[in-house]
Formats: structure tokens, sequence, C-alpha cells
């Protein structure tokens, strides 16, 4: 019975309690982000964003979230009912569960596996599933044209991401995402991260992250002055909120990747003592939150992309210059010594 | 493609730029005002919610004689007069006012040779149904003895010009 208890009960109710922690805090973080995102795209265009909620509007994406929660649901006729409920419900879990492998700071998170950042690539792939069956389950062929379409677009986008991943990946040796972080560990401090010494594909990985995610310039599924709301046109109340709650929770762990992969994770800027005496997930916090602050700057001054256009940069630049690049880092790699061994 | 072109377009001079600008405007002063702390100031022509006047005694000014009923475009008015009263005038019975209908176009008011109805300064008269938008006599003159001294100042100001 111990032995049971301390193999295994102990280590659940651990897990369990730490799922339970990232998130409490993810939601709470999720609330002021999309606070953020409203107040930066305001500020960019000279207005005052909401301020009524509290002070300053802080209290905002709470009042919103009550609002959304006491609207009645509403299934549309000729809907496919399980799926049209499961759809939101999938896109949120898959968006939350992609949080357990991320390490906010050394040892810091809830379930730390070697291949974590193929799990990430693969929770994010699956998100196109909620979108695709968002879209067909609503019996409604604008919903459906838009969720083809967002399909497409986040199917084109990971071929480069994963070429992304890939180089990063040839400079670790290690599919582990703390150990990602701890190969960018150098005396250099914020020059040894590797979006310097892998700079084009830093951007890339970030242009893709806004394609991946379906953030503007590249947001043609839901381009609000055009298409009202793409494949989530037929949502109201609880199941909208569950997918824009898991538009931003894809949104901060695209950042948290980036973050990642490429600006050193939990470590410090500048690597001795005054700045390495910091906590890392403060450091890990304002990281994400820096780059999140450029997602949100993108999309106050990018203009929308024509769908053309998205799927050109996709396949003619972004892919092409990746898979140079993979074969460029590798060659470098292998004929330096530099490899990971 | 030229090089310097090639090379802009490489490390995204543009967005960079936009980056730069974005940010001048980030901290620029904010010209929105708090809309429902803080109001612009209104032209003392302001065609807002309708009301009916009275003269300093209390008599109603309106005198049935239906101009703006007959000018009204949207035809959002409804008078029905009453009989010819001992000093010779008339009043309505019921001056009704279609809310919903209405454009604000100040038609009323230029016809109304009594300066009866008018359209007063009061901009926020949104309501719950859309039955509380049909305006009845009684609205209007209540709304009248409410605005009196803002429309009183209004039509005197811009006297001037007429």
């Amino acid at each position: 019975m111990a032995e049971l208890w301390t193999n295994y009960l102990w280590p659940l109710l651990l897990i369990v309690v730490h799922s339970v922690a990232v998130l409490l805090i993810l939601m709470t973080a999720i609330a002021y982000i999309l606070y953020a995102d409203r107040k930066i795209w305001a500020a960019v265009q000279i207005r005052r964003g909401p301020n009524v909620v509290g002070p300053w509007g802080l209290l905002q994406s709470f009042a919103d979230m009550l609002k959304f929660a006491i609207k009645e649901p509403i299934i549309p006729d000729g809907a496919n009912k399980g799926l049209f409920i499961l759809a939101p419900i999938v896109t949120c879990v898959l968006a939350l569960s992609a949080w357990a492998v991320i390490p906010v700071a050394e040892g810091w998170a809830v379930a730390d596996i070697n291949v974590g950042i193929l799990y990430i690539f693969a929770i994010s792939s699956l998100g196109v599933y909620g979108i695709i069956m968002a879209g067909w389950a609503s019996n409604s062929k604008y919903a459906f044209l838009s969720s083809l379409r967002s399909a497409a677009q986040m199917v084109s986008y990971e071929v480069s991401i994963g070429f992304v991943i890939i180089t990063v990946l040839l400079c670790v040796g290690s599919l582990n995402l703390t150990a990602i972080v701890k190969a960018q560990d150098t005396q250099w401090g914020l020059l040894g991260w590797y979006w310097l010494p892998l700079f084009p594909m830093f951007i890339i990985f970030f242009v893709s992250a806004l394609a991946e995610t379906n953030r503007p310039p590249f947001d043609l599924v839901e381009a609000e002055s055009e298409l009202v709301a793409g494949f989530m046109v037929e949502y109201g109340s609880t199941p909208y909120v569950l997918f824009m709650l898991g538009e931003y929770v894809a949104i901060t762990t695209m950042c948290a990747m980036c973050v990642i992969l490429f600006m050193g994770g939990w470590l410090s800027p500048i690597p001795f003592p005054p700045f390495t005496w910091v906590p890392g997930v403060i450091w890990f916090t304002l990281k994400v939150l820096f780059v999140f602050f450029m997602f949100a700057l993108v999309k106050a001054f990018v203009p929308r992309y024509r769908y053309d256009q998205l799927m050109r940069l996709g396949w003619k630049v972004f892919l092409p210059i990746s898979l140079v690049m993979v074969v460029i880092v590798a060659g470098v790699l292998q004929y330096t010594g530099l490899a990971p061994k | 493609m030229r090089l310097d072109l090639a090379a802009k377009q490489l490390f995204l001079w543009e967005f960079v730029q936009a980056i730069g600008l974005s940010m001048r405007y980030f901290f620029k002063p904010k010209p929105t005002i708090n809309y429902p702390f803080e109001k612009n100031p209104l032209s003392p022509r302001f065609r807002g919610e309708h009301a009916l006047r009275r003269y300093p005694n209390g008599e109603e000014r309106c005198i049935a004689c239906k101009l703006c009923e007959a000018i009204c475009p949207a035809q959002a008015i409804t008078i029905e007069a009453g009989p010819r009263r001992n000093d010779g005038t008339r009043r309505t019975t019921r001056y009704d006012i279609d809310m919903v209908k209405c454009i604000y176009c100040g038609y009323c008011q230029e016809a109304c040779p009594v300066d009866a109805i008018v359209e007063g300064p009061n901009f926020e008269f949104a309501t719950e149904t859309r039955e509380e938008l049909y305006y009845d006599k009684a609205r209007l003159l209540a709304n009248g003895d409410r605005w009196e001294r803002e429309i009183a100042q209004n039509i005197a100001l811009d006297a001037p010009y007429r």
C-alpha cells in the first residue's frame, strides 16, 4: 500500500496539483494578455482602449467572460450537435495541454519529457482539427470555406516551422525543451541565444507563428472586416469563449516557444550576478511578454495579406529559405566540429 | 532584383520602420474623449431629441397647423387637431413622433411658425424597447419642460444667423 502511494498516487497528486496551478495562472495571464492586446492595438491607433471596467479597465476581460457565460448558447438547426459542441472543447483543451511541457524556469515544467518539442509540434498541429470540426459541424458554407482556408494556412506554415525547429535541434542535439534552453547558456548571454546565430530562422519562426495562430496579418480566417468570424460564425456564448481562449493560449504557447527556441528561455540576458539573481521565471515571463508585444504590434501596423500572398510567402519564400538553412546549419556544424555529440 | 532591395526585404526593413512609427504613435496623447464622463461641445443648431415647447405662461405653443406633419420626409409625425377654441386658436389632441422613423433632418422645427416643435440638445435617449421610442404628446411636452432652458438659449444663440 505504501509502495502504491509513493510510486503512483503521490506523483499523480503532484501532477494534478501542478496542472491546476499552471492552468489557473495561465487563465489569469490570458485574461490580461487579451486586455494587453486590445490596449496595445488601441494605443498604436491613438485610441484609449478598454478603460471603464475596473481601474484602467483591468477587469474588462472578466466582464467579457461573464457576458459570454450568461448568454444563451445557440446550436444552429442542421448542425451536427456532438461535433459542434466538441470542436471548441478540442481547440481549447489542445491549446491548454501544450503548456504541460513548457519549462518556465529550470525544472519548472509539469512534464519534463524528452520529446517535449515534438509534443508541442504535434499538439499545435492537432489544433487544425478543432477548426475543421467547427467549420464542418456548423452546417454553414461560410464557416466551412473559412475552416478550409484556415486548415490550408496552418498546414503550410507548419512545414516551415518544422524546418526551423530542425535547425535548432541540430544545434542542440536534444528534443527536450529544458536541454534546448540550457544549450543557449553561454558566457555571451544575450548574444549566445539562438536568435543571432540562426537569425533568419528566428524571423521565419516568428512570422510562421503568426500564421499558425491565425493572428493578423494572416487572420484571413476571421478577417473582421470581411468575414465576420470565419469558422466561428455560428458560435456564441461559452463555446465561443472556448475558441477565443484556445486562440490566445495558442498565441502564448507560440510566444513561449519563440522564447525557448531563440531567446534563451529563463536565462538572464546578461550572464553575471545582479541579473542572474533574478529568478528564471521572471525572465521567462518578461521575454514572453516582449514577444507578445511584438505580436500585438504586428497586428496593429501590418495590413492583412491576401490569400495568394499568404500561400506564396509560405511555400515559395519560407520553405526554400528554411530548407537551405537546414542544409547550411547541418554542414557548418559537421565541418566545424561544433555539432553536439 | 537589385541587391539593396533584396537586403531590405531580407532584413524586413519596412517592418522595422513600421515598428518605429507604431511606437511613436503608441506614446502620443490620445485624442479620444472619455465619452460617458466627458463630452464634446455641441452646436446650438444640434438636432437631438424632439420637444414641444410652451409659452412662459404655460400655454402650449403648438397651434395644430400640421406643417411639421406635412413636411416630415419620413412621415414620422402624426397630429390630430382639437376643435377651435373661444380665442380662435386650435390645439392638438394628439401629437405623436415615431422616433424610430425620424431621420433628425430638422425640417419640423424649420417649418414650425411658433417654435413649438424643436430638436433639443439631448442625444442620450436610448431605450430598452422599441415602444418607448413612440413619443406621444405628453412625453414631448415633458421633454420641452425639462430642456426649456437649453432650448431657449440655443434658439437665442442661433437667432442672429437666421
